[in-house]
């Protein structure tokens, strides 16, 4: 049987969680846990990928390439791994992670765009990098769609291509039914990355591999964007109830995420009202935190504030719409009193 | 007042959309429409009685009333043919990411251009969001600008595909060069929604001197001023101060000359463009300044 290869994001989508404030140190032994539980890929960047650390996306406590070196010490046997969203960062941010260390990059686009990919994936390929290429958002489109943007990703050389449900919004039959149809089609492994706001996302993760998906992302926890991603560890023991094998050891991976993530966490992994309301309205996870904020800042409730952004098909990287949304919202209940 | 003569090189969406626009100003005169082959544009041009030409740059080079050319084309060609432009002793007005000559954002620095022989239009983010950053910046001191643009996928075109990393760093570049922060970064997405969207621009700066008044009249005045020139120029949000930190939110609706009006995108380039020259007019014809 295929080995189902596994992508931890603890360290990048987790980074959401944590409002992108991870110290070296946490990084060095969040990093090192995995590795020694086997991990196949560490995934380290800002939340929105390298060069994310912004006004618009949250300020990093520490640079990408900080924390790239530390873990790069501490990595045995792991693929370290960044993200990269073309339209935020650029492809200096792929050599500097490159120099720093890492072995693979994940080049994520919406799930219609994958065209503004190809710079970075040939650039990616040139550097010897693994080339994963990563489309999100993908409860919005159609499997012919997603396909047809897969075959763009897989043309300019990506290694792997993934589907993610960025907003955490998809039913395992749809998970299913997509990656089916990239599986049959593509010649490159298939991989998918969830999201628990409806708390499905060890669910569709199961769907995604009994339809073909040989590479799932994970994190500690479930840290993640929104009510976070699935959960590695237990990730791991649904795999091997299901005789499903991967490299990584189950004791340690749950000690990893016992002894040295949970003390870091600074919020809840859980689906509250404004995770669930990402799931429901299909809105981006990493809007919960801005929305948050944005809900306080103008006294509104949070969920009209993510029932608008759905509504206006708001993708990936629109942070700035929340304020937009939430400035709207506020004139109107002032003129309404 | 008496036309100045200008041509188009590049007749492509851009280039047909920038025909429209020169025709309606009083003070600049379309004598040539240059291309590489028969199309929409070239025979648009035709059509209004316009001379083209599908061989070359020579006959419009030739012609002494063209005194300002616009290039419409991609880096590559424009690099090619800035040289040329400057030996025939004709201005050029660069909307290519080629970036021969200084950037131009006409509300903040056309004034300084005057008598460049190459003036370079940055990016189509750079025209909606540097005027705000620099107003910003005139008021309170900008230690830091950066920007979001959120273009409708449809408005995005092959060349902004192929190299969005042009787009971030010609930005950013602009940010501090023009728009007079110390440090710059811009953003750039594009939504697919249907109907499409239209250009959204986030400008947020980080001021030395959070002085609310004088920051949003200053704004305030700006949006006027490029909305002069770029009819579809509106304010969305205006400036929200907290922790040191300006918001601003301006939308760009295109006119829909010959381009969709949700592509204010590339309308805001030739509006930008069409508003550089005819300064560049005013100056040669001795009234200086606005």
């Amino acid at each position: 049987m295929q080995k189902i290869n596994i992508v931890d994001t603890t360290l990048r989508d987790g980074s959401h969680a944590v409002s992108h404030k991870f110290t070296l140190d946490q990084v060095k032994d969040v990093a090192a846990g995995l590795d020694q539980a086997g991990v196949d890929y560490i995934e380290i960047s800002h939340g929105d990928g390298l060069s994310g650390s912004s006004q618009n996306y949250g300020w990093a406590l520490t640079s990408d390439k900080d924390r790239l070196a530390v873990a790069s010490n501490v990595i045995k046997n792991a693929n370290l791994t960044v993200l990269l969203i073309p339209g935020i960062g650029t492809i200096e941010d792929l050599e500097m992670a490159k120099a720093n260390g890492a072995k693979a990059a994940r080049i994520a686009t919406h799930v219609t765009e994958a065209d503004i990919a190809e710079q970075h994936i040939k650039f990616s390929k040139k550097l010897g990098l693994t080339t994963f290429g990563f489309l999100m958002m993908s409860h919005m489109e159609s499997k012919a769609k997603i396909l047809e943007q897969a075959k763009l990703l897989e043309s300019y050389g990506s290694d792997v291509v993934y589907m993610a449900d960025s907003a955490g919004a998809m039913l395992p039959e749809e998970v299913g039914e997509k990656i089916a149809e990239l599986k049959s089609n593509l010649h490159v492994p298939v991989g998918f990355h969830a999201h628990n706001n409806l708390g499905l996302a060890i669910a569709n993760a199961l769907a995604a591999v009994k339809a073909g998906a040989t590479y799932l992302d994970g994190s500690l926890r479930g840290l993640g964007a929104g009510a976070g991603n699935a959960q590695t560890e237990v990730l791991i023991g649904v795999l091997e109830k299901y005789n499903q094998p991967t490299k990584i050891d189950f004791y340690k991976i749950v000690d990893a995420a016992e002894d040295i993530l949970a003390p870091i966490a600074t919020r809840p992994q859980i689906i509250d009202k404004s995770a669930l309301m990402l799931g429901y309205a299909g809105v981006y996870s990493s809007f919960l935190i801005h929305t948050e904020r944005a809900a306080k800042r103008f006294k509104l409730d949070p969920r009209d504030i993510l029932a608008e952004l759905g509504k206006r098909k708001m993708v990936g990287g629109q942070e700035d719409m929340i304020i937009d949304v939430a400035y709207k919202l506020f004139q109107q209940k002032q003129k309404e009193n | 007042m008496e036309k100045i003569g200008v041509a188009i090189v590049g007749p492509g969406n851009i280039g047909t959309d920038l025909l429209f626009k020169i025709r309606r100003s009083n003070c600049l005169d379309l004598k040539w429409v240059i291309g590489i082959k028969e199309s929409e544009g070239i025979r648009i041009a035709k059509s209004y009685g316009i001379k083209t030409n599908i061989t070359g740059l020579e006959p419009m080079l030739e012609d002494s009333e063209v005194k300002i050319v616009f290039d419409a084309t991609s880096a590559a060609p424009h690099i090619e043919n800035a040289p040329l432009y400057k030996a025939a002793g004709k201005i050029a007005i660069d909307l290519t990411p080629a970036s021969v000559g200084p950037f131009v954002v006409p509300s903040v620095n056309i004034d300084k251009l005057v008598g460049e022989p190459n003036i370079n239009m940055v990016t189509c983010g750079g025209q909606a969001t540097v005027p705000i950053v620099y107003a910003v910046h005139r008021a309170a001191g900008a230690e830091y600008a950066e920007i979001v643009a959120c273009i409708s996928s449809k408005s995005a075109g092959p060349g902004t595909r192929q190299n969005i990393d042009e787009f971030t760093q010609t930005t950013a570049n602009a940010i501090c060069k023009v728009g007079g922060a110390k440090k710059g970064k811009a953003i750039i997405v594009l939504n697919p929604a249907e109907p499409p969207i239209i250009m959204t621009n986030t400008i947020y700066v980080k001021v030395e001197k959070p002085d609310c008044q004088a920051i949003e009249k200053s704004v305030m005045d700006m949006v006027k001023q490029v909305g002069s020139y770029v009819p579809g120029y509106r304010l969305r949000v205006p400036p929200l101060l907290e922790d040191g930190v300006v918001t601003v939110i301006v939308e760009v609706e295109g006119k829909g000359d010959f381009l969709p009006k949700y592509s204010g995108n590339l309308d805001i380039m030739n509006c930008a463009a069409v508003a550089a020259a005819e300064r560049l007019v005013a100056a040669m014809s001795g009234k200086v300044g606005r």
